[in-house]
């Protein structure tokens, strides 16, 4: 049981897709602006995550290797369609903010690279708790850069007013409180996620490149 | 003169990189060198040439609704749009594969160069993206979708060129210990996506309206202010 559970809690930190294996940045920058677009992006790549190490470690004896990239990406398409075609009919407007960004969850990162690295050689259960570690991994990340990124740029949380009315000036803002409107801009998701690289490796050294 | 505007638009103010950080693992992970960059970024500017005007094909005659009216009138009820996921990986992973294939067997300096690049590329997010914008976008043509492969392309290539040239000259500076590495890159990408904001400015020049079309703009406010009142009046009448 203890090396079941290392494999859940091992990439909320010290392994972490996002920081230290640098896989799936491409979306976890794209669609931070919000705390809600971060979660239910998190939830679309823990649910693709967790079935696709699943079937790809159901089916890992009987892909033959020159084509297992191939066979990969037509799971994870399949997927992505599913999740793409349940947001449209449930989130309609959040699935227009994230726009292009759902189908690329196929070629996200972590997806091909659990699979490369993982589900390809354990079983079904193993894979399945590696599958939803990284995701929860993924998803740690992606609701930190979203949630400073909204309290700071819009001053909302969740859509929200958590500091108080900009416009009547309660809260923070009758104190002369300004909403910082660059946090919303792409270029900040970068420089947070650096940030949040920086404070991790100095908490632990072991993991500062050479 | 609309090619050339796209063009540059899809080069500088829509970069892959650094508007929509599209492809960052392979940009992340190939920029230690100039070298090898240069290898990634040319292997990109020419799968991305070839996909999307393909995958624009596709979309066009086969997936989205409508399309498949060239088949007969039975055909010309059927959305398939659901499918273009599947679909574009698909193109994509296959063109890599034909691509390596064709490479290597007609000119192998250049397949040695860029080889070990291509597999990498079907799983990089720039390609896929670069068919998915277009498919959102709306281009018209197969000819504006060739030339928004290339300017994607051309972006993206600028962009690890920069960061692998910056990356090779900051070993030599003292960078604090926990930033060294991937911390430091990523805020760094992140200034120069703040200096690539710049050029957002750059195509809003020739946009003012002429006269003769403010005139008809006006004439047409009037209208539909006068219109408005009609509705106004009316309403009063049944109240």
């Amino acid at each position: 049981m203890g090396k079941d559970s290392k494999l859940i809690l091992d990439p909320l930190a010290d392994n972490n897709p996002i920081t230290i294996q640098v896989l799936g940045i491409c979306s976890a920058l794209a669609i931070t602006a919000e705390l809600e677009a971060s979660i239910v992006m998190s939830i679309s790549v823990l649910f693709v995550l967790g079935v696709g190490n699943v079937v790809i470690s159901l089916m890992r004896n009987i892909i033959p290797s020159k084509i297992r990239i191939i066979v990969q990406l037509i799971v994870v398409a399949t997927l992505v369609i599913i999740v793409d075609l349940v947001l449209k009919a449930f989130a309609y407007e959040l699935s227009k903010t994230l726009s292009v960004f759902v189908g690329l969850i196929i070629t996200n990162c972590i997806i091909m690279g659990r699979f490369e690295a993982f589900a390809l050689g354990n079983g079904p259960w193993r894979s399945f708790l590696d599958g939803i570690g990284n995701a929860l991994g993924y998803a740690i990340i992606l609701i930190i850069v979203g949630f400073f990124r909204e309290l700071l740029g819009s001053g909302t949380l969740l859509g929200m007013k958590v500091l108080g009315d900009p416009i009547e000036k309660t809260g923070l803002y009758a104190i002369g409180y300004e909403d910082n409107g660059f946090m919303l801009l792409s270029p900040m998701a970068l420089i947070v996620v650096g940030i949040i690289i920086w404070v991790q490796r100095s908490r632990n050294k072991s993991l500062i490149e050479d | 003169m609309e090619h050339v505007e796209l063009f540059f638009k899809s080069i500088f103010i829509d970069n892959m990189v650094f508007a929509t950080f599209l492809g960052m693992c392979s940009y992340l992970a190939v920029s230690k060198k100039v070298s090898t960059a240069v290898g990634l970024g040319a292997a990109v500017i020419f799968v991305l040439t070839i996909t999307v005007p393909l995958n624009w094909l596709l979309d066009q005659y086969i997936l989205q609704p409508g399309a498949l009216s060239w088949l007969g009138e039975e055909y010309a009820s059927y959305d398939l749009s659901f499918l273009s996921f599947i679909m574009f990986i698909a193109t994509i992973a296959t063109m890599v594969q034909l691509v390596e294939i064709v490479v290597e067997k007609f000119s192998p300096s250049l397949y040695n160069s860029l080889g070990i690049f291509l597999p990498l590329i079907a799983v990089n997010c720039a390609i896929l993206g670069g068919s998915l914008f277009m498919q959102s976008r709306e281009i018209a043509t197969l000819g504006l979708a060739t030339t928004y492969g290339i300017g994607s392309g051309i972006g993206w290539f600028l962009a690890i060129l920069a960061i692998a040239a910056i990356r090779e000259k900051i070993r030599y500076s003292s960078v604090p210990a926990p930033l060294r590495g991937l911390g430091i890159t990523f805020i760094i990408t992140g200034l120069m996506a703040i200096g690539f904001m710049s050029f957002g400015g750059m195509l809003t020049g020739g946009d003012e309206p002429t006269e003769a079309n403010d005139k008809a703009a006006q004439i047409e406010t009037v209208q539909d202010n006068s219109a408005t009142k009609e509705i106004a009046n009316n309403t009063k009448v049944i109240d």
